[in-house]
């Protein structure tokens, strides 16, 4: 087994996987109707990549399936951004937290698309038009709520500003990922950076709001396996059933 | 509760290039790109159409209830406004 593949694979998959959990949490507390079933759209998106990723994963593993690779792992064995893992506090944490994670998979799944690893590119090929989609909604969101009421604006800013210390994370390359960016495997991450902080500056522009310093925050990081205090307690709740009925099929 | 949810729009859905738009239903939403985001979120999501029409509630000029009998009524009673006097050409199709 390709141990680098294995990590990057599960990086891409436990990101989206989180997320989708924590978009889980919010159905039916949405802002109105429209909006609950727009969010539960996108999450359902997100666990759709990250089946896919996961199967890939199980398959190179060979020892385990997707399910257990889901529900069945230690914290330390996932990977997921910190970013993801942080909390519904309310729509605004929501949206904020959903669009600097879109313009990530964005620009990622952009590159991607040409990975040398056909499953992964065919993976990424499939995700780009759902992400595309999702980077536009919730720009929309931010350049309304951002140039809306003054309470709006103020208030999608303190969620910006507080999310901020998780954005580094995305940008911060290791061994794992230097290895298969020169195997033309994983994307490039200063080019999604790049373009990762264009888009975000231009959408922040449009909607009137501050575009935070960008502060190094943690020296463990989600993608070592090292999570923040949010992640035990989501995990408690995900893997639930799985803790609870081992062999529960439906 | 003060109503924020923004105004009405009537949704319609053409299902292939060329089909006539039908109506399918309708939304709340603040302008026309969050209609329309909403409208592919709520009404296109298995697959019913490729295009999407939109319009306010508010711009749509209805008949109303109590003018139906005024209306619609005087058609019924008259048979020979339909063209079902005429022989039709044998063979003809789609008429």
């Amino acid at each position: 087994m390709n141990t680098d593949l294995y990590n990057y694979t599960l990086r891409l998959a436990d990101n989206g996987l989180i997320l989708s959990h924590r978009l889980a949490e919010y159905i039916s507390c949405g802002p109105f109707l429209e909006e609950d079933l727009a969010l539960t759209n996108t999450g359902l998106d997100l666990i759709g990549q990250s089946e896919a990723l996961l199967k890939y994963a199980a398959e190179q593993n060979g020892k385990v399936d997707e399910d257990y690779l889901a529900f069945g792992r230690e914290e330390y064995e996932y990977y997921n951004f910190h970013m993801v893992e942080y909390p519904n506090e309310d729509y605004g944490y929501v949206i904020a937290r959903q669009f600097l994670m879109d313009v990530f998979n964005y620009y990622n799944y952009t590159l991607l698309v040409d990975s040398k690893d056909e499953t992964i590119a065919a993976i990424a090929a499939k995700a780009i038009k759902e992400v595309t989609y999702h980077l536009k909604r919730s720009s929309e969101w931010i350049i309304r709520l951002g140039d809306g009421t003054k309470e709006s604006h103020d208030k999608i800013q303190s969620c910006i500003n507080n999310l901020w210390m998780y954005v580094d994370e995305f940008f911060e390359t290791d061994e794992v990922n230097d290895r298969l960016i020169a195997a033309g495997i994983a994307a490039d991450i200063s080019t999604v950076k790049a373009n990762w902080h264009k888009k975000v500056s231009e959408v922040l522009e449009t909607a009137t709001l501050t575009k935070p310093e960008l502060p190094k925050y943690s020296l463990v990081y989600g993608k070592d396996g090292g999570h923040t205090d949010y992640m035990g307690y989501l995990l408690a709740e995900m893997q639930f059933l799985k803790n609870r009925f081992p062999n529960a099929t439906w | 509760m003060e109503d924020n949810q923004g105004i009405l729009w009537e949704v319609f859905v053409q299902p292939k290039p060329g089909r006539p738009y039908k109506h399918v239903g309708s939304l709340h939403a603040y302008d026309k790109t969050m209609a329309m985001e909403a409208a592919r979120d709520l009404y296109t999501r298995r697959g019913e159409g490729q295009a999407l029409w939109l319009v306010k509630s508010e711009d749509i000029v209805a008949s109303q209830p109590e003018d139906m009998d005024a209306f619609f009524d005087p058609a019924n009673d008259k048979a020979y406004r339909h063209p079902t006097f005429y022989t039709m050409p044998e063979g003809s199709k789609h008429i």
